[in-house]
């Protein structure tokens, strides 16, 4: 025999069910009883960044929308930095108007969520490389056993996402397509659509972070 | 400073057919490993100014002409990594049915009567020992669709945030002695036995309030941070 390591295990994932929104989104479950919500509304008046709202659905294998999803984001700010002390990069500043996360349900009847946020900015990566403006998504469902964590680009930020290391770690080039949201500028803010398609024919490519 | 990468032994596959909904709903794409950059080692931070005096008192926070029916608990614990280090000032939230098994949610139509006193969620920040606790009633076990007669054990779920958003977990607390843990499919999408186990929070006299409330004792881990030790910098600074 040797010595044991003495790490602790993680604790098992268990599935959010159908009534996570009593938890997380009250409100969505039909009371309310905080005095202060989290919300999928990130940015205020003073915020610094171009204001934009990010929409989509979360699609099961049978192509059917999920009307009971709850997914939350976080990301960096219009300077590409988060509001984190790890987040040690020179360049930019903090906004200290933007934590950076929200948290959204599927809606019972569109079955769409939104997000009303900023664009952030280029973050830097592993080993110096600049990763492409995204978004960190996480989505947790009934019958989704441990949240799934994926990314959204910006389908205007060609080039960077070009050069994107983690973009380009995924092999089939053709399924990078899924991470990249689409721009709708017929608007007064611009919208980014984003649906996330967890199984079948353009499934989503999902992370283990 | 990255993650421990996460030991998927310990935790259920997505694709889980005794848990029927989970068919449909899971990727059949293996999942990109990805090594942690600032966007998986940072996450939301929150304050204890955004919280009410009441959010960790299930038993008072929407109780209207009285006191929810039910046995009246504590649940407590600490926040830990897998270095056994304590979480601090992390957001966790838990919501639960009332003591017949009905949830306050506009979806859920089971028979069991809606308790007018009790809404059924709360929150807490671990203090800097990562320790946290609140009170509430303890919840009765209901029927839900995956075999016809299919029953949830008593549980509260839980939502757990730690430092960095990769650390991010969702997960359900259970009573130790409920019989029904070992029928629930949801249960049992967990692969290993000790991992189960630990999901299940004993009785803590000590932690009990003699004459008032009993108390369950429920510790969560939450991945383990690396040190960097003859690395490079891999973070962006
Ligand atoms: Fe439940």
């Amino acid at each position: 025999m040797v010595q044991s390591l003495d790490y602790l295990k993680e604790t098992a994932s268990q599935t959010a069910g159908p009534y996570v929104h009593i938890g997380l989104i009250p409100k969505q479950a039909g009371f309310d009883i905080f005095e202060n919500n989290f919300t999928n509304i990130m940015a205020d008046e003073n915020t610094r960044g171009e204001r934009i709202i990010i929409e989509g659905r979360v699609i099961d294998g049978t192509g059917t929308p999920l009307r009971d999803a709850l997914l939350e984001i976080w990301q960096a700010n219009s300077d590409g930095r988060y509001n984190h002390e790890l987040d040690r990069q020179k360049q930019g500043q903090i906004d200290e108007r933007f934590r950076g996360w929200g948290r959204a349900g599927t809606d019972f009847d569109t079955a769409v969520y939104r997000f009303e946020t900023i664009k952030p900015g280029v973050v830097s990566g592993r080993n110096g490389l600049d990763m492409a403006p995204h978004i960190n998504f996480w989505i947790v469902a009934r019958g989704i056993n441990i949240g799934l964590n994926t990314r959204m680009y910006f389908a205007d930020e060609q080039e960077a996402n070009a050069t994107d290391p983690v973009l380009n770690l995924i092999e089939q080039t053709e399924r990078r397509k899924t991470l990249i949201a689409n721009r709708d500028d017929s608007g007064p803010v611009p919208v980014y659509r984003f649906d996330i398609v967890l199984q079948g024919e353009n499934e989503t490519v999902f992370f283990d972070v | 400073m990255e993650f421990y990468q996460r030991d998927r032994t310990l935790q259920p596959a997505g694709y889980t057919p005794i848990y029927k909904t989970s068919v449909a709903r899971s990727p059949r794409q293996a999942m990109l490993s990805l090594q942690g950059s600032l966007s998986e080692t940072t996450g939301p931070v929150f304050g204890q100014n955004e919280l009410g005096p009441l959010d960790n008192d299930l038993i008072r926070n929407y109780a209207k002409d009285g006191d929810p029916i039910g046995e009246r608990i504590i649940v407590h614990g600490r926040v830990l990594d897998e270095n056994n280090r304590p979480v601090p000032h992390t957001l966790v939230e838990f919501w639960q049915a009332n003591a017949g098994g009905r949830y306050r949610h506009k979806k859920d139509t089971y028979l069991a009567p809606i308790d007018p006193n009790f809404g059924g969620c709360g929150r807490a920040l671990t203090d800097e020992n990562g320790y946290y606790f609140f009170r509430t009633i303890k919840p009765g076990p209901y029927p839900w669709r995956n075999y016809v007669n299919s029953w949830r054990p008593a549980h509260i779920h839980f939502s757990v945030f730690g430092s960095g958003f990769a650390q991010r977990l969702i997960t359900q607390m259970y009573f130790e002695g409920d019989p029904l843990i070992k029928e629930c499919p949801i249960v049992h999408v967990i692969p290993d036995e000790d991992a189960i186990n630990r999901l299940i929070a004993p009785i803590d006299l000590n932690g009990s309030i003699p004459l008032d409330t009993i108390a369950y004792k429920f510790d969560i881990v939450l991945r383990g941070r690396r040190s960097t030790l003859f690395e490079n910098r891999l973070e962006g600074n």
